[in-house]
């Protein structure tokens, strides 16, 4: 037992630790407890094949410049390989599209597609900017007190700050869907479709499905050292990302502890008062932080008896249906994609061919089946980070949707089949690509739900969806990282601003906490 | 022709009705053009079989027609009776089905039957659309607010609204934000378990949309089909004695009697404009008539793109007219019956019968029918709320003979990109006709004569653009201030003197007059004339 | 015998006969029905006000069977119920009864109802509305098991001084033992029957709980055992007589129930309706505790009074105005002349901090005599104590009147 003025924090991903940090920088004695080896949860760099790594989360497009600096990641560690991606949509044919923040080619496109893209590009990132601006924010409750009204009308005085023609196009796209959106501004099917993939991937929804302009936008909102929603490969995978972040916690005092699964909270009376680990140990605390998915911490670790019935309700409606799979492919050299040379294999590739294809391959999702033609962003980080493969080898590390969390037929039969299905596909892009791999891995969302403990297995958590934003995550009530357990608090991506490798969850619930103190 | 009005509307539809007569009553020497020979829009009873048979051809019940619009117009003296018809009933694949009662217990025991806990849940459910209503139905006559605007009006409007969510409390201001962008799917998955349950409410959260169970949005939906009463019973639909021409027809001898003239037969060509300023219309005939004011009940796209001269308007605002979210997703088609078809899962002269009958078994089902729209073809396996309106009329057909009216969705504007054919038209019939009679056999032998109206013949016979029974989606790029357009709420157009007073206006579709209501008051105001149109009652 | 029809013909009837409906019918000389819930009920079988009397004085019999009743068991039925409820459920053990009341997380009042510990670790509960939605959403996180067994349960309240008297007689030996808010079976005709002292009128009194194959025996062997005590069938009319001169509050009329709320601030907290005794803080965490909590430290927004106002007219609907007429302080919420107090009585809502015992107000009170209206400004006080409560609810074993 150690003293009750310990913090622990529940897992080790990426808000854990940002958490941690800033805590033990602020002087605060913190433990943090991770399940497994290795810090990061679906951030953590694993050898999936002998000598073959990868990571979960294989591009960081939402690293909070802030905490880069007050957590000094550089200095920690954290390098990256390759800077501000470019996407390349992936034809057929091998007539690609590339597509920067400043400009788009293609053979296929008009003049008035390449000034819309200019244009959608400047309304989007100004409005992307508004969501920037709530991730360091602490949601406000909707009350007429000064705390509260204060962020609000600051809000509010950003959206009037946009000018009139914005404001009216922010309110009117704001909440629909991404389809319309494409629709009204380009012609391309090809750039449609991979533009509307930034507005799905993660998500339970498909281009048409309303809130999927406020995903896009969401996708958008990092300002990670360069231009709105840049992506970028970290050396090391995204494990280097966490060993940057786990440095600075440990630097700062953190104890970060290492295959300690937590079984359950323990509580006093009326507040919490430290944790039991799987192995029986009990580790008493007066405040305990939880980077689990919420329906975890409340229902799993803390358990619905000890909170009321209303808001336990709250938690277990908390949509986390996850879809997005991950593959692995160990390749004994660089797969040939028609049309593109070697050093464009090294940037983000995507198999979105148009607006439709993605919409049908949701449609699957929608009743429990894998989509029979799948959607892909796809990377090659070992041509940026040759530590990913041995020599002369390769890693091709792709998100593919979607796969439904629960599969009609179950993923013990239907694993294969999809994997085959998405092989079909990648094939008609780079047709040696199965001569090429010498080993897979295929993480449905079941396996990412059991392997990182993550509700539904979804990488944010809870569903990235208005309903589910701001004061309304994880759920209204609870959205200023406190649970309704005195000591207990949540950093996780289910809290606002939500999923990615952000960290902005981790440090707002940091600040919560400071000033409860 | 010479003769100059006060005001000149286009568009005798319900809408375009209640806006003249509100303008006529206010003393404005008004003209009526309308298209048809007919008058009512989509709001009509006409014989398309026999003398002695009426439809209501398009819109098929009431429930939305605000109360004060009914009583201002003295509707009731007008011969307009609105009488309610009780419950609804959800017929599933396997014969079971579940019925919505206007009897408290047993409406209680019926979904008990299927879920005891979900009978339960229903209560919980009622109270929180209830709470919606209440939210919703204050501004539905007030003009929305530009909440881009530091004039004093929309400032003060602004801070009315506010007022009045702050009045809900924080937990239901929650509540609200997510019901407006939740789907009708995931919505009801918060309250009930058993899925014939959660199908037999989920209808309502897409009739009219473009939109899937499953997509975020439909629970508004759900709300704009609730927020509707009949004499208080909110939420409750009832017929129009003679079809909902009998509306219309209310709403026109009210406007003839405060002396407003009235031209069928010949459409709108174009509003003429002069100096900036619209100053009459040109008719399809040649004719041209001069008024001060010129109201369109027409939706967006039909007044802007078709009926006016790109040259008097701006390009940005024909960029978002083109923009206009409208696209159709339903068909209607009005059959004749020599009976009473016998649907084998319910029991002989059931009351349920009376009401709306779905054919729909899960939510899953129609998200599937909606997967079809999407891809341009009509649902194979579509989501019908069919009626038998004479169940309870007697005046619509002869003695022992009936009318009934289906209501299809998804039926898409084009197919597959291109337009209807006859031969599709017919085939989305049969489509329809097919999937009663699996539910109900013999049901084809009593056909005596069918309209059938995909989204083509929609637009056509009563100008509803792709057959958007809204003019206008209702998705929340386009409700309240962003309705039609933003920055274009509050009914006036983008020229001096036009108005725009249908159904692409906020509140938005249905048969509720609000929209005609509001923008009469707006032009009753520019004018300096005294306001006709009344104030909303307001509940507390 | 189950005499609601839960299968697909149920829609033919609106309303089902009670399990005492054959006998319901011979006393019913008005032939007046009512309905409750699922079931006929009967709101006056020849005189409400002599019912009242039959209840005051000798022995009123009210069927009770639409009463809606759970049954609760499994390992966590005492947690489960103690984060429902408001008072704390470890204080009534096996054999007796408790009263309490349940909140939603805004610490308003979803309904009142009792806690009958039937045997170790397996309770019911009736109440007023139905509760299986909220009661299973409370489930999540306990090993507990739910049944709403409403419609297989019959159940006769046998109120008045003469009750226990007639329960003797009619056999059950030693109910003259069973304490106020105790519970207990004996074997009847060779099925359970299950007694507890308890009642909504606030005098001696039992409810009784059968199988409803055993209702008319029960009700005849009870009627023969009673014919000399007065004993009298009694209907709901007289019942809200009864208890409104005992204080007892109703759901729907005293106070909103917080799941049927359109207007959630119309509902009311435990301690706006007086029943902060109910209310236990030390138990650790249930519905509403952190916002009662708070109600505590901030103040709450009404008071439920007992009203005496001077004259003999009841305030029905009246508003209630602080002394002077001008300001309102609250509306009357029950109010009935009294004939045990010989009093005009009423419960009122008052807006807090008004309402203290001893406070004087003035009741707006319409009524007429032979159709002609009046309107009187009536003088009345805040009373402590209830209106009727007589020692003999309490004593055991009762004396034999």
């Amino acid at each position: 037992m150690t003293n009750t003025n310990n913090i622990v924090i529940i897992g080790g991903g990426h808000n854990g630790l940002v958490c941690a940090a800033y805590l033990a920088k602020a002087g605060k004695n913190v433990t943090v407890l991770e399940a497994s080896e290795e810090v990061g949860g679906p951030a953590a760099t694993r050898e999936f094949a002998p000598g073959y790594k990868a990571s979960c989360a294989h591009l960081l497009n939402l690293l909070d410049d802030g905490i880069r600096e007050e957590l000094e990641l550089s200095s920690n560690g954290l390098s990256i390989a390759k800077e501000n991606l470019t996407t390349i949509a992936l034809a057929k044919d091998g007539n690609h599209i590339t597509i920067t923040p400043d400009s788009v080619e293609g053979s296929g496109l008009t003049a008035e597609d390449k000034a819309a893209y200019a244009e959608y590009r400047r309304f989007m990132t100004k409005f992307a900017g508004i969501i920037g601006a709530m991730h360091n924010l602490v949601p406000p409750r909707i009350t007429t007190d000064k705390e509260n009204l204060v962020p609000m009308a600051k809000l509010a005085w950003k959206v009037r700050m946009l000018g009139r023609d914005d404001m009216r196009e922010l309110l009117r796209i704001g909440g629909i869907n991404i389809y319309d959106v494409l629709k009204e501004n380009f012609d391309n099917p090809l750039l449609k479709g991979a533009l509307s993939l930034d507005a799905v991937l993660g998500t339970f929804s498909g281009p048409r499905s309303n809130n999927s302009v406020f995903t896009a936008l969401h996708r958008m909102s990092g300002n990670n050292s360069g231009a709105a929603g840049a992506a970028s490969i970290p050396a090391g995978g995204m494990g280097g990302v966490m060993q940057a972040i786990a440095g600075a916690a440990s630097r700062a005092g953190a104890e970060i502890r290492i295959s300690s699964p937590v079984k359950r909270i323990l509580m006093d009376g009326m507040a919490v008062s430290g944790v039991e680990l799987e192995n029986g140990e009990q580790i008493s605390a007066s405040t305990v932080i939880s980077n689990a998915d919420v329906r975890t911490t409340i229902l799993d670790l803390l358990g619905a008896r000890h909170v009321e019935a209303d808001f336990a309700r709250r938690v277990s409606n908390i949509r986390s249906k996850g879809n997005a799979a991950k593959l692995h492919l160990a390749l004994d050299g660089l797969p040939s994609f028609a049309g593109l040379n070697e050093s464009q294999l090294g940037e983000r590739l995507v198999i979105a061919p148009s607006v439709e294809y993605v919409e049908h391959a949701f449609n699957h999702c929608k009743y429990g089946e894998f989509s029979a033609q799948p959607v892909a962003e796809i990377t090659l980080p070992s041509i940026h980070d040759r530590s990913l493969a041995p020599d002369g080898k390769h890693v091709l590390s792709a998100i593919v949707q979607y796969a439904p969390r629960e599969l009609g037929t179950g993923w013990t039969e239907g694993k294969a089949a999809f994997s085959n299905a998405i092989m079909d596909v990648l094939e008609t892009y780079a047709p040696d690509v199965r001569e090429r791999t010498v080993a897979t891995e295929l993480l449905t969302p079941q396996d990412m739900e059991k392997e990182f403990g993550m509700t539904g297995g979804h990488w944010h958590h809870a569903e990235l969806s208005l309903d589910q934003f701001l004061m309304l995550r994880p759920v209204p009530r609870s959205a200023q990282y406190k649970s309704p357990v005195d000591g207990l608090y949540l950093c996780g991506a289910g809290c606002h601003p939500g999923g990615g490798i952000m960290g902005s969850a981790g440090k707002n619930a940091a600040n919560v906490i400071l000033a409860d103190q | 022709m010479t003769k100059k009005y006060d005001a000149i509307v286009i568009g005798a539809g319900h809408n375009g009705l209640t806006n003249g007569a509100y303008l006529a009553k206010a003393g404005l020497n008004t003209l009526m053009v309308e298209k048809n020979e007919h008058i009512g829009g989509a709001t009509t009873s006409l014989p398309r079989y026999k003398d002695d048979w009426i439809y209501s051809n398009c819109s098929y019940v009431c429930s939305l027609l605000r109360p004060e619009v009914y009583r201002s117009l003295n509707l009731a003296k007008y011969g307009l009776q609105v009488v309610p018809y009780g419950g609804a009933v959800t017929i599933a694949e396997n014969g079971d089905y579940i019925g919505s009662y206007v009897d408290p217990d047993k409406a209680r025991r019926e979904v008990a039957r299927h879920s005891h806990r979900d009978a339960d849940a229903t209560a919980r459910f009622d109270r929180d659309i209830m709470r919606q209503c209440r939210f919703i139905r204050q501004f539905l006559l007030r003009t929305p607010p530009d909440p881009t605007s530091f004039k004093p009006r929309d400032l003060l409007e602004m801070m009315y609204m506010g007022k009045e969510a702050l009045k809900l409390g924080e937990d239901l201001i929650y509540d609200t934000m997510r019901f407006y962008t939740m789907s009708i799917s995931d919505f009801l998955d918060e309250y009930f378990e058993n899925p014939l349950v959660k199908a037999s409410h989920s209808g309502s959260g897409i009739i009219g949309s473009a939109l899937g169970v499953m997509s975020p949005g439909t629970a508004y939906i759900l709300l704009h089909h609730a927020m509707g009463d009949v004499d208080g019973s909110m939420g409750a639909w009832g017929f129009a004695r003679g079809g909902m021409g009998a509306i219309s027809k209310a709403m026109y001898d009210c406007f003839t009697d405060y002396g407003g003239e009235t031209l069928t037969g010949n459409g709108v060509d174009q509003i003429i404009v002069k100096n900036g300023r619209a100053v009459g219309v040109a008719l399809e005939n040649g004719d041209e008539h001069y008024a001060d004011v010129i109201v369109s009940n027409m939706t967006l796209p039909r007044t802007f793109l078709e009926c006016m001269d790109p040259k008097d308007l701006d390009p940005g605002f024909l960029k978002k007219v083109k923009n206009f979210k409208i696209r159709g997703s339903s068909g209607k088609i009005n059959i004749a019956l020599d009976g009473v078809p016998k649907f084998t899962a319910l029991p002989e002269n059931s009351e349920l019968a009376r009401g709306d009958m779905h054919l729909i078994d899960s939510t899953e089902r129609l998200e599937r029918a909606y997967d079809d729209w999407k891809d341009g073809i009509w649902s194979q396996d579509p989501y019908i709320d069919m009626l038998i309106p004479s169940l309870t009329d007697p005046t619509m057909t002869p003695p022992g003979k009936h009318f009934m009216s289906l209501f299809v969705q998804y039926v898409p504007p084009r197919i597959k990109g291109k337009d209807w054919t006859d031969q599709q038209v017919q085939q989305f019939a049969d489509t329809v006709i097919n999937q009663i009679e699996e539910y109900a056999p013999g049901f084809k032998d009593l056909i005596l004569h069918m309209e059938v109206r995909t989204p083509r013949e929609l637009e056509n016979e009563v100008g509803l653009t792709e057959g958007n029974i809204f003019q206008g989606e209702l998705t929340l790029d386009q409700l309240l201030f962003n309705r039609p357009i933003p920055g274009y709420a509050q009914y006036r157009g983008p020229v001096k003197g036009m108005y725009m007073c249908g159904s692409s206006t906020a509140p938005g579709g249905g048969v509720m007059s609000a929209p005609g209501a509001n923008a009469a008051r707006e032009i009753l105001g520019d004018l300096n004339k005294t306001n006709t149109v009344p104030e909303g009652w307001l509940d507390d | 015998m189950r005499t609601v029809n839960f299968s697909s013909d149920h829609y033919k009837d609106a309303v089902f006969p009670s399990p005492f409906h054959s006998r319901q019918k011979q006393h019913n000389q008005l032939k007046e029905w009512t309905r409750w819930a699922d079931y006929l009920s009967v709101p006056a079988y020849w005189c409400a006000d002599m019912e009242y009397f039959s209840g005051r004085n000798a022995c009123g019999v009210f069927d009770i069977t639409p009463m809606v009743k759970h049954l609760v068991t499994g390992p966590d039925a005492l947690p489960y119920l103690n984060r429902l409820m408001t008072r704390d459920v470890s204080k009534i053990k096996p054999g007796r009864v408790g009263y309490s009341v349940w909140c939603n997380e805004a610490g308003r009042v979803i309904d009142d109802g009792t806690i009958f510990h039937l045997r170790e670790g397996v309770y019911r509960i009736c109440s007023q509305e139905h509760q299986i939605d909220w009661f299973m959403t409370n489930m999540l996180g306990f090993d507990v098991e739910i049944t709403e067994d409403t419609h297989d349960v019959a159940g006769l309240a046998v109120q008045g001084p003469t009750s226990c008297a007639i329960l003797k007689d009619m056999g059950l030996e030693g109910i003259e033992n069973l304490t106020p808010f105790g519970l207990t079976y004996f074997d009847f005709e060779g099925t359970e029957l299950m007694v507890s002292r308890t009642g909504f009128t606030g005098d001696l009194g039992y409810e009784l709980f059968i199988d409803p194959d055993y209702a008319e025996v029960l009700w005849d062997r009870l009627f023969a055992a009673g014919e000399l005590r007065g004993i009298k069938a009694m209907g709901s009319e007289a019942l809200d007589l009864l208890r409104i001169e005992a204080g007892f509050i109703l759901a729907g009329v005293d106070f909103l129930p917080a799941m049927e709320a359109v207007r959630p601030t119309h509902t009311r907290s435990p301690f706006e309706l007086g029943l902060g005794w109910l209310v236990s803080f030390d138990k650790g965490v249930f519905n509403g505790r952190q916002a009662l909590l708070e109600e505590k430290e901030k103040g709450s927004r009404y008071n439920l009074v007992k009203l005496d106002i001077d004259g003999n007219k009841p305030a029905k609907d009246s508003f209630v105005y602080v002394k002077g007429g001008k300001k309102i302080a609250g509306t009357v919420t029950s109010a009935m002349w009294s004939p045990s107090a010989k009093a005009s009585i009423a419960l009122a809502s008052l807006e807090a901090p008004l309402g203290q015992p001893g406070e004087e107000f003035e009741v707006e009170i319409y009524y007429q005599r032979e159709l002609k209206w009046s309107r009187v400004m009536a003088p009345a006080r805040v009373v402590k104590d209830v209106f009727w409560n007589p020692p003999r609810r309490r004593q055991t074993p009762p004396a034999d009147f």
